[in-house]
């Protein structure tokens, strides 16, 4: 009964939370596109150009590979203005970004 | 909808009284063009900034509205706004370089040109004739004449400057982000001449004058403390302030730079933001020493005073910029939480302090609050708002 229970639970989950979750996950996109644009782009411009913060247009990546930009992002970069966002963003969040930094064009 | 209306009403008016001025008409038709809404001064007007759409909307905050939108200034992703001193004239400074005169009166572009690469901010002379802009790319400043915005002088310094503000006897004081220098360029004297100071310490971010335009402060994001500069004893050279604070303690992220223009100097006491920290610095005007603190919910932005004094008002950087906190001046006990939605970006006082026009960029709305009651008073819809500029700005020192 207990065990039959669980699986009414799981399985009711499932139903419920796979949509959801695959909503969540392009909203998700949606805000870090948003994160990007205004959040970095408060110290890389908003059109991603470079400010008080480095450029971060496509071209001007192109010698760094894509751990180093997911390690930059979530550990930061000791010494220079660029904060950890390991606190607030997840590595899957930090892949995504490095994937939209390489197609560039906010 | 209401807005155009209202806009080509005027438009139409601003006719009929040019007209007039041109052509003998009928006393009638004279009286009734009287120039009621053309003559005008601009006072209580401020120029917000819409940063997603490259344009500026002129608020009347008399009436609380919008009167009217000036378009095409290029990316204004990072942007501020100094006037003329006769008010009339706002010049932008923009992200991508671009600088532009707009007349606010006429509510249209009178010059523009793209002065840089990536511009961070300037400032307008003692004697209104001069704009000062500063730049990130290639690094700099440069100086135009405000009347037409031709060049007047270009001053590189192989750095991204910061914290340029004018000051008394025609100055203009700036910092070099990646020198650790202050410099004065002096327009009194022809040809402008150049006072460095070196090794005033890591990373200066961005600076303040005190009101009276005697002290110079940048902020550090290198090391604590700030430096600052006597502009009465340049002799004395730069001084640390606060050279012991945060000593020892770890460093929170800061996802967003505070910003010092705007701070708070109330009752000899002068309000900071922290750098890496969730508090607001109290210093002691006469000694610069720090006489407290006040924690505070994130990394503070933008610590501004109402201009009586009597209250400090607080908002904060990503992730917390949903909120502000406003303090007593006098006991630094909280008096309000308000929370209008994310992206606080900007807070502007009007001249008297009696309400506070507060910038929601993700609800596209400026909200106007009634300093005392904390109440919602007006709220004008605009394209992600950030910063917003009273005229008033105009007969200020540092500006």
């Amino acid at each position: 009964m207990k065990v039959g229970f669980s699986w009414l639970i799981l399985a009711a989950s499932i139903f419920l939370v796979l949509p959801v979750s695959a909503d969540s996950l392009s909203a998700r996109q949606q805000e870090l596109e948003h994160l990007l644009k205004h959040d970095c782009g408060s110290c890389h411009g908003m059109t991603l150009q470079g400010g008080l913060g480095s450029s971060l247009l496509p071209g001007d990546l192109k010698e760094r590979s894509d751990d180093a930009l997911f390690q930059a992002i979530k550990q930061g970069l000791p010494g220079l203005a660029m904060p950890p966002w390991g606190p607030l963003l997840s590595d899957s969040d930090i892949h995504w970004l490095v994937e939209r930094l390489r197609k560039g064009s906010m | 909808m209401k807005r155009r209306t209202v806009l080509s009403s005027l438009g139409v008016l601003v006719g009929a009284s040019t007209l007039s001025a041109c052509a003998p008409l009928s006393n009638e038709l004279q009286f009734n063009a009287a120039p009621a809404l053309s003559l005008r001064g601009t006072g209580d007007l401020a120029v917000a900034i819409a940063r997603a759409d490259g344009k500026v909307a002129i608020i009347d905050t008399s009436q609380e509205k919008i009167i009217a939108e000036v378009p095409g200034l290029g990316d204004l992703s990072h942007a501020s706004i100094v006037f003329s001193r006769d008010a009339r004239f706002a010049f932008v400074f923009g992200r991508d370089g671009g600088l532009t005169r707009i007349d606010i009166l006429e509510q249209k572009i009178t010059h523009r040109v793209i002065q840089g690469g990536n511009s961070i901010g300037g400032a307008i002379s003692q004697d209104g004739s001069l704009v000062a802009v500063s730049n990130y790319k290639p690094g700099g400043v440069k100086v135009f004449s405000s009347a037409d915005l031709t060049q007047v002088a270009d001053i590189p310094c192989g750095s991204k400057t910061v914290g340029l503000v004018d000051a008394p006897g025609q100055r203009f004081v700036f910092s070099l982000w990646d020198k650790n220098e202050i410099w004065i360029a002096d327009f009194s004297k022809s040809p402008f001449e150049i006072t460095r100071f070196e090794d005033i310490g890591r990373n200066p971010y961005d600076a303040l004058i005190t009101p009276n335009g005697r002290y110079y402060m940048a902020g550090l994001f290198g090391e604590d403390g700030m430096a600052q500069l006597d502009l009465w004893h340049l002799e004395k050279g730069v001084k640390r302030v606060l050279p012991n604070y945060g000593r020892g303690e770890e460093k929170l992220p800061v996802y967003k730079m505070p910003h010092l223009e705007g701070w708070a100097i109330a009752s000899g006491r002068a309000f900071i933001p922290a750098v890496g920290r969730h508090e607001v610095l109290i210093l002691d005007t006469r000694t610069w020493q720090e006489v407290g603190r006040i924690p505070v919910l994130g990394q503070p932005v933008f610590v501004m005073a109402r201009p009586d004094g009597r209250q400090i008002w607080v908002n904060f950087a990503h992730p917390d910029n949903s909120h502000i906190q406003v303090f007593d001046s006098e006991t630094l006990e909280p008096l309000e939480h308000l929370q209008p939605g994310l992206g606080v970006l900007h807070m502007e006082f009007s001249p008297r302090g009696e309400s506070v026009w507060v910038s929601v960029r993700d609800k596209h709305q400026i909200n106007q609050y009634d300093t005392e009651s904390f109440q919602l008073k007006t709220q004008l819809s605009l394209p992600s708002p950030s910063g917003i500029f009273m005229t008033a700005r105009a007969h200020m020192i540092g500006l």
